[in-house]
């Protein structure tokens, strides 16, 4: 499926602010056999005085934009054209939590792909009981590490409302679980925390969801703005399978991958620290529109 | 094994009547054999000589040094900004020197071996691939900082500036009980210590053989000035503020080997490059002794909450333009759970064993090495894994001995304890390490008049210098309170003692400032920061000061009229109003938040001025605390106001006159100056305005201490004309707007950029019309809106001089 994506992000700063660094990660990459970016440009005014595209850790589009002015505001204007391809429909191959447990601590690797990243805390999912309790009770022994990943999924869909005013970019998963409800980044961080729990390797991502659905389709939750959704980590067989806790789905041709991390603190759109505080405000809208003539 | 009589010279058989070392533990001033070790000697046989009272006299000295120079640590725990008297043990711990060569040549090597353990974990990743470190160790480690993978530190070297805690095993040889990497703290200490010991024991203790620890730091001072990128640019201590329980370290560092001391906010990066933001523009830093943890370091790339880093730091580093001494990152070679794996990672990396061995630890993720963990719990601390805390200062969520610390429980409480500690080390088992409970040697204390055993520990200092590394001759010892060996009697409530490597022959005498001009000072580069805070210091003093004389003045007529309700009294009162302030309350309530606010400002510039002036200031809020509600108002308030003022004056000259940097001190008296015209302006609008009754004119001048001046010069009691005249237009009375306009001027024109293409400074533009009006103006001008107008012109050259060289 190809798309044409375009994202506007305006950040306003109450107060100009001298010597502003802003980190985005919001250019999609190739990924092999998940997706292809045919064209892809960032677009930042006022023009920065610096700006620096790295891969980070992770293996994501890492962008420093500096400005060395006092600037009131800055607007990003995203415009790709991304090939989604479709995800193999396989057999579940994936071992049960004590076959995967096995199969995660023989992995030697510190390198983005090693499930040794997933396991632990991360700086914004931290282990909870209330969180780790739900996810014991849906893992029935012998369950296959893909069967408790789907019925995470949909648990969380089904327990959890889907409600933009509840929570905001800083709300903890616990405190979003306990109330049961959230956006995106929510479903995400709880899924993650729960799999966690059960010693299943699980990671964020970032992306984008197609804004209007398939023709005969309810429209996906999320699609308004950046979208979130999990990766599992299912045995070294299976490899990292994603999932959508938001919309209880695998994420297939409708989800355009932007950046991997963690948690929501590695992939976020916008890091910007500046050292004038004032109120800032943001408007973010997102258009993710399928091509008629795919290929 | 107590000490045998017969082995004790008679001549030291008093001094050593209470010296009774436990049994199975080594001891370091008496061999195994209970005979005094040779080293010992000539300093136990000196100490012998010495009655009571010339011992408290020469402990004495030595705690007046640490007095005088302010040496004190910080509790985090505690009351926020505590300060505590530094604990130092007073007699020194001695070894020989051909032991500390053996100690040194071990840790050289071990120091080489987690510069290659981190140099790996940040880029192939080989010790994981081979199975050497397990993955997991380094994946959940929060010192393992992912921003930093695959980047090259660009002096080469991640590691420069290490320590180890060492302690000797009861068979006599040394264990390194911990690794520093992150922000080694301690040698400032160190050498303040050393300093205590050179005033308590004079030559005779044979000192001349006891090796100097100036040429150490010479050396590493060298050796950062040689890194790559440091030529042509500046090399600062990065420190995280004087909330941190070591900023007065970094201080004492700073000045000891002239380097500026930073935090993160005086830090800008720009395409590429580190600068300091100072009042003559951005300038770039080459070198930079982090004391800061890594996480904190900049808050865009890693802990994205801190407020103490600098943002872009990483972005830099990935420019190769700064060197980190240590590097970003490497506080993992600290883990706890390294330990289990560095012998063997030794033999293989270096191909070689460890010549000093670590505590041995054993890993619970692992199946063997937990069932030995679970089978020998009694010997063993068993303790988090990825902790970076020193063996003995294991943390609540642990287990010395079989008994878990604290009031924690695991498992179900019904168990037998061994039955839970077995369950919590199956279910926890990656996440805990067993580490071997070290017995420790002892060392003499002096304790209620005798000399006893206490345990102790050593912190190794060394230096990666051009021809590899180098050591501390000699260090920081930490005492044990108890008399129990093992080293749980280290977590708290301890002492430090110098540490003496002696010779068999007197060394050279080295100083930090030896073989030419080694002091360098920055003394035209003031950061931007420290220049905020001495110019509110300056405000917040003089504030003060206004503040009590004005009180000052308040209760002086409150105690002659004993009533409030005086028109005199309550025009004060309104004015007081005008400034938040309610002169009804206690003295001492109303003077503490501007006292304490100047004292924090005080603080964050501390290295800057004298330890004199902090004492001053010290003292002053101790008097001011003391005499809380015990003071009537009127007469009584009105005496011990007086007192403050001396003190406060007395502080404030300390501070003018002992300041020796001269663009610090610009703005420190730019800040004085600014604050009193303001305040004279508006003193002068409440008290010569409409209403210009005498007894009002008179307040007027007490606040601005010019009643002689005002007979002398006068000769008439006070009017509208002449006090303004006197406070508002005199060039030549320091108390006058007019006269610290030119004085605020003067200094504008000596700030950089002061005149840039035949332009003035946009300061100068707003001082200059200002001071002439002020010099053309006629007294009976000087109406209560004039003086409106001076405040306005006064507060537009605050905003341009923060504008120009504070923002």
């Amino acid at each position: 499926m190809l798309y044409d994506i375009r994202l506007s992000i305006r950040h306003d700063y109450g107060v100009p602010s001298p010597n502003a660094r802003t980190q985005v990660r919001l250019l999609p990459t190739d990924l092999p056999g998940r997706q292809i970016v045919r064209s892809r440009l960032l677009r930042v005014t006022p023009r920065p005085s610096e700006r620096d595209d790295v891969l980070d850790f992770f293996g994501n589009v890492m962008t420093t934009l500096a400005f060395h002015r006092p600037i009131a505001s800055v607007e990003l204007g995203l415009r790709a054209r991304v090939e989604v391809l479709e995800p193999p429909d396989s057999l579940d191959l994936s071992p049960d939590l004590k076959g995967l447990s096995a199969e995660a601590a023989a992995v030697r690797l510190l390198s983005a792909e090693s499930p040794a990243h997933f396991i632990g805390a991360s700086p914004r999912v931290a282990p909870d009981t209330e969180i780790s309790a739900f996810a014991h009770a849906l893992a029935a022994p012998g369950m296959t590490t893909t069967q408790i990943a789907e019925a995470l999924s949909q648990a969380l869909h089904d327990e959890m409302q889907f409600d933009p005013g509840a929570t905001d970019v800083h709300t903890p998963p616990s405190v979003a679980f306990a109330a049961r409800h959230g956006v995106c980044q929510d479903f995400s961080h709880i899924m993650i925390a729960g799999l966690r729990a059960l010693g299943i390797p699980a990671g964020y991502v970032s992306g984008f969801l197609r804004t209007l659905p398939p023709p005969g389709k309810p429209r996906l939750a999320g699609a308004d703005a950046m979208h979130a959704w999990v990766r599992v980590w299912c045995g070294s067989e299976v490899g990292w399978v994603e999932y959508d806790p938001t919309n209880a789905c695998r994420a297939g041709t409708d989800h355009i991958a932007v950046a991997y991390g963690r948690d929501y603190g590695d992939v976020a759109p916008v890091k910007g620290v500046l050292r004038t505080a004032g109120p800032q405000v943001s408007e973010h809208s997102v258009d993710v529109e399928p091509l008629e003539a795919s290929g | 094994m107590t000490a045998p009589a017969k082995r004790i010279p008679e001549a030291l058989s008093t001094l050593l009547a209470g010296y009774n070392v436990p049994a199975q533990v080594a001891d370091e001033l008496l061999d195994a054999d209970g005979a005094i070790r040779p080293v010992w000697l000539p300093f136990i046989e000196q100490f012998a000589k010495l009655g009571s009272e010339q011992i408290a006299a020469h402990f004495a000295r030595g705690d007046q040094y640490l007095r005088d120079a302010g040496v004190f640590y910080r509790q985090y725990s505690a009351e926020p900004l505590q300060e505590r008297a530094w604990p130092l043990s007073h007699v020194p711990v001695i070894l020989h020197e051909q032991e500390w060569t053996t100690i040194c040549d071990g840790l050289a090597q071990r120091a080489e071996l987690l510069e290659r353990v981190i140099a790996d974990l940040y880029s192939e990743g080989r010790l994981v691939r081979d199975g050497h470190l397990p993955a997991s160790l380094v994946a959940r480690n929060t010192e393992w900082h992912r921003p930093l993978v695959g980047v090259p530190p660009v002096s080469g070297h991640y590691l420069h500036f290490l320590a180890f805690e060492i302690g000797r095993s009861p068979d006599g040889s040394w264990v390194v009980l911990g690794d520093r990497a992150q922000a080694p703290s301690g040698a400032g200490f160190a050498l303040e210590n050393r300093m205590a010991t050179v005033r308590m024991y004079p030559d005779k203790f044979s000192r001349a053989h006891v090796h100097r620890l100036a040429g150490f730091f010479r050396a590493f001072r060298d050796a950062m000035d040689l890194l790559p990128g440091a030529e042509g640019r500046r090399t600062a201590i990065l420190s995280p503020g004087p909330g941190n329980d070591t900023y007065f370290e970094h201080a004492y560092i700073a000045r000891y080997l002239g380097l500026v001391l930073l935090e993160g906010e005086d830090l800008i990066v720009q395409n590429g490059e580190v600068f300091v933001r100072t009042v003559s523009g951005p300038q770039p830093v080459g070198v930079i002794w982090r004391r800061l943890d890594a996480a904190y370091a900049d808050s865009l790339e890693l802990n994205e909450s801190s407020k103490i880093g600098t943002p872009g730091l990483v972005h830099a580093l990935r420019h190769s333009s700064v060197s980190l001494v240590n590097a970003l990152g490497s506080g993992i070679v600290e883990t706890r759970a390294f330990m289990a794996f560095l012998p063997k990672i030794a033999e293989v990396v270096l191909g070689t064993p460890l010549k000093l061995p670590n505590v041995a630890t054993w890993w619970c993720g692992q199946p063997s090495e937990r069932a030995y963990v679970q089978s020998n719990a009694d010997a063993l601390y068993i303790g988090e894994a990825l902790s970076r805390s020193l063996p003995f200062d294991i943390g609540a969520g642990a287990a010395i001995a079989g008994a878990f610390q604290g009031d924690q429980t695991h498992g179900r409480a019904e168990d037998a304890p061994d039955a839970q500690l077995r369950d919590w080390i199956d279910a926890n088992g990656p996440d805990l390490v067993g580490q071997e409970a070290v017995t420790l040697s002892t060392t003499p204390a002096w304790i209620d008049g005798q000399l006893k055993p206490r345990p102790m520990t050593i912190r190794v200092f060394a230096a990666r210098t051009p021809e590899g590394w180098t050591f501390l001759p000699g260090g920081y010892a930490r005492i044990g309170k108890g008399g129990d060996a093992t080293a749980l009697s280290m977590q708290r409530g301890g002492s430090v003692a110098d540490v003496w490597v002696m010779g068999d022959a007197p060394v050279g005498d080295r100083t930090m400032f030896e073989s030419g001009s080694f002091r360098r000072e920055d003394t035209g580069m003031l950061p931007s920061r420290a220049a905020d805070n001495l110019l509110w210091l300056g405000r917040y003093v003089e504030r003060c000061e206004g503040a009590i004389r004005l009180l000052r003045a308040y209760h002086l007529r409150l105690a002659e009229t004993g009533d409030a309700n005086d028109a005199r009294l309550q025009s004060i009162a309104r004015h007081f109003e005008r400034i938040s302030f309610d002169v009804s309350a206690p003295v001492e309530t109303l003077l503490e938040p501007s006292l304490q606010a100047t004292r924090l400002c005080a603080g964050r510039v501390r290295d800057r001025f004298s330890v004199d002036g902090w004492a001053a200031l010290s003292d002053l809020l101790t008097n001011l605390s003391e005499s809380a509600g015990t003071l009537a108002p009127g007469d009584d308030s009105a005496r011990a106001l007086g007192v403050l003022l001396r003190k406060i004056t007395g502080f404030n000259g300390l501070v003018h006159e002992n300041m020796h940097r001269t663009s610090g001190w610009r703005f420190l008296t730019f800040g004085r100056a600014l604050e009193r015209a303001d305040g004279a302006s508006m003193v002068l609008r409440s008290f010569a305005g409409e209403d210009r009754t005498q007894g009002l004119l008179d307040v007027a001048l007490e606040y601005a201490d010019s009643r002689i001046t005002h007979q002398r010069r006068y000769r008439v009691d006070p009017t509208h004309d002449t006090v303004v005249d006197l406070i508002a237009l005199d060039p030549d009375n320091p108390r006058a707007i007019r006269f610290q306009v030119t004085a605020m001027r003067r200094i504008a024109e000596t700030l950089p950029f002061a005149r840039r293409d035949g332009r003035v400074s946009a300061v100068l533009e707003a001082l200059m019309p200002l001071e002439t009006s002020l010099a053309v103006a006629h007294p009976e001008d000087v109406i209560p809106a004039r003086l409106s107008e001076v405040r306005r012109a006064l507060a537009t050259v605050a905003r341009r001089l923060a504008a120009a060289y504070l923002d």
